[in-house]
């Protein structure tokens, strides 16, 4: 069995964020960075999977600069086999589209029978990407799954719904998931496996070998939201903040009456 | 300019997201049309011509063929948008549409100014015009972004459509969400917490803020997702609506699915390290103090007034 998780890099979302200079991204300088959250449960889904087969070879792919190699490593410290990094320092300026295809051409010829991604950045967000891989590569795909079983080449997974219904859904490998919140419980790596993973093959490919299409979508402009509403913001000592606070439930809301 | 409008149909309904396209469409001034795997029996509020595939036949979740059948319509109708609600059906079936057309898609879109569709990044602390490099162009609107002034009417015009695709997943049915002990909707005050609190421990000091307050504690969905709460205390999209007298947000960013949850409530205070959190957009006020000592300090003085 072979199985492709994608992983990509965001900012730590409680940053201090600033525009670049020509105001169409986030200044990335003074960043901290993680891994997406989405895509740890899909590493850990991956990994479990493993798990059950006792046999399978693990592939996790980043698109972005030098510096998504911290977080591939803190991947292969969770149980994945092998990295590839495709290396791009423009990668922000790239539409879902285009990422897609890179994946789905580093994918194309190596006979994946399940990818894993997450459903969604906590950067961008769009909830584009996995899907769009499905489709390049003719698969089926499953999106939103919070609950996900594999036997004898069926897979059967719950997508989430509106409310917290959900939906019970069949299908077949070669197939990929999108993997929402919540689906697992991503595990920390041990430093065993920190060690070991130091050793794991770590592949750098240049993203011109791979991107073969245009952005469909660009960037007109950045920026950040106006405050609306007109909230008040308390800053002070823990004492003082009470206090007032007390009198504004007191005015405001009859909830103190 | 031409939109085609894509419903959503759930559990034998339409859902009220359908009725958030056509505010878009009627804010865009646009001619619309609409794209429904439903059933004749229960037909959308709306008038104007309506494409309906047969629900019985196609099932409510079966992307091949929802894909293939409104290929079909866009051929038909040729529209400059297809408008889908970014929602667990619009996510799912607008990628393969817009690969399919070959066209731009442009997700979780909260506004259009001059045209040009506006999308939320980085937990909504930023905003990003986008702009399609293709003619034709596939959008997903943000829930609640594009309200409606009036109660939905009308009835449309139905043309039946079919096609023979084979299903690539096969739906099983639904599982309902698991049955809480609180019905939140029905309290006062909520004060809920987020993954801010830091450790399961702290969850006490909220609930006893709650309890100080005579209201009931929610929570976030991070912390429900590590069992630190039951589900039946999520507030969001993936759980409950709630519109207290008086929401509390201990330690919550504020991201548009919590927000969707609960930004009706008359009066919203947030208590957030970060100054800049998106909650903020929503609060009467932002306390900008560490939970895990201002929490405890009011319970305290409400405990003695
Ligand atoms: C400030 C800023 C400026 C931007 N400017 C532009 C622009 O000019 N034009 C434009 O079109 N887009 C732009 N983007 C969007 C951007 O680069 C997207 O992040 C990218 O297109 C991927 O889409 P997404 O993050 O929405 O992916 P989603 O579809 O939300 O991601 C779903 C999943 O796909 C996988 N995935 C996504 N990205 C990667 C990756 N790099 N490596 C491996 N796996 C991945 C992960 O598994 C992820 O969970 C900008 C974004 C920001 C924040
Ligand atoms: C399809 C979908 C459905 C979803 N449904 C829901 C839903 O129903 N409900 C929901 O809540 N989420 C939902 N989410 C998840 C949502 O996008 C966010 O990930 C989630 O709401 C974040 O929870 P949070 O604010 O508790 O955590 P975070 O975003 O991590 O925020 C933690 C906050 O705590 C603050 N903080 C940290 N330490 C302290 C301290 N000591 N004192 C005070 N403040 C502190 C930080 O500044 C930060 O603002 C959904 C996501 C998707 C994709």
């Amino acid at each position: 069995m072979k199985i492709l998780v994608c992983i990509k890099q965001v900012p730590d979302m409680e940053s201090k964020f600033k525009l670049n200079g020509e105001g169409n991204w986030y200044d990335g300088t003074d960043l901290a960075w993680r891994m997406n959250e989405y895509d740890e449960y899909a590493v850990e889904q991956a990994v479990q999977l493993k798990d059950q087969l006792g046999d399978a070879d693990l592939t996790v792919l980043s698109i972005g600069p030098e510096r998504v190699k911290e977080m591939m490593k803190k991947a292969l410290a969770m149980g994945c086999d092998r990295g590839a990094h495709i290396a791009d320092d423009d990668f922000f300026k790239k539409d879902p589209f285009e990422i897609a295809s890179v994946v789905a051409e580093f994918a194309k010829d190596k006979g994946f029978d399940l990818i894993f991604t997450g459903m969604q950045s906590q950067d961008r967000g769009s909830g584009q990407v996995g899907v769009l891989v499905a489709e390049m590569l003719g698969l089926p795909s499953i999106t939103t799954i919070v609950d996900f079983a594999f036997d004898n080449g069926q897979i059967t997974a719950k997508r989430e719904l509106e409310g917290g219904m959900k939906a019970i859904v069949k299908t077949r490998t070669p197939a990929l998931m999108t993997c929402q919140l919540g689906l697992n419980t991503p595990r920390y790596p041990t430093l065993p496996n920190i060690m070991k993973a130091k050793k794991k093959e770590l592949l750098s490919i240049p993203v011109s070998e791979l991107l073969k299409v245009e952005a469909k979508q660009e960037t007109a402009k950045m920026y950040f939201p106006e405050k609306k509403g007109g909230g008040l913001v308390l800053e002070g000592s823990v004492g003082d903040l009470v206090d007032q606070l007390i009198k504004i439930l007191k005015d405001k809301t009859a909830v103190l009456a | 300019m031409k939109t085609l409008l894509v419903a959503e149909y759930r559990d034998g309904k339409v859902l009220n997201s359908t009725y958030e396209l056509v505010a878009f469409a009627e804010k865009l001034g646009a001619d619309s049309a609409m794209f429904l795997v439903g059933s004749d029996s229960t037909l959308p509020a709306y008038t104007g011509t309506l494409y309906l595939a047969d629900v019985g036949k196609y099932s409510e979740f079966n992307p091949a063929v929802h894909k293939q059948l409104l290929l079909d319509v866009i051929a038909r109708e040729q529209p400059d948008m297809v408008v889908f609600a970014h929602s667990s059906y619009g996510w799912d079936l607008a990628p393969r549409i817009s690969l399919a057309l070959n066209a731009a898609h442009i997700s979780e879109v909260v506004d259009i100014v001059d045209g040009v569709p506006i999308v939320p990044v980085c937990n909504a602390k930023l905003r990003r015009a986008v702009k399609a490099k293709t003619a034709q162009m596939v959008l997903s609107l943000q829930g609640g972004a594009f309200g409606l002034e009036n109660e939905p009417s009308g009835s449309p015009t139905v043309i039946p459509i079919d096609t023979d695709t084979a299903a690539q997943v096969e739906f099983c049915g639904y599982e309902e969400a698991e049955a809480g002990g609180v019905d939140l909707s029905k309290a006062g005050v909520i004060v809920s917490a987020g993954r801010g609190i830091g450790k399961p421990e702290n969850l006490a000091m909220v609930e006893a803020l709650a309890k100080a307050l005579k209201g009931e504690y929610g929570a976030s969905r991070p912390v429900v997702d590590s069992n630190w709460a039951d589900h039946g205390r999520q507030v969001g999209t993936t759980g409950q609506t709630v519109s207290p007298k008086l929401y509390v947000a201990c330690g919550i960013s504020g991201a548009i699915q919590h927000l969707a949850g609960m930004k009706k409530s008359e009066f919203i205070v947030a208590i957030n390290t970060d100054k800049d959190a998106p909650i903020g957009e929503v609060a009467d006020v932002l306390v900008v103090t560490d939970l895990k000592e201002f929490v405890p300090a009011l319970t305290e003085k409400l405990k003695n007034l």
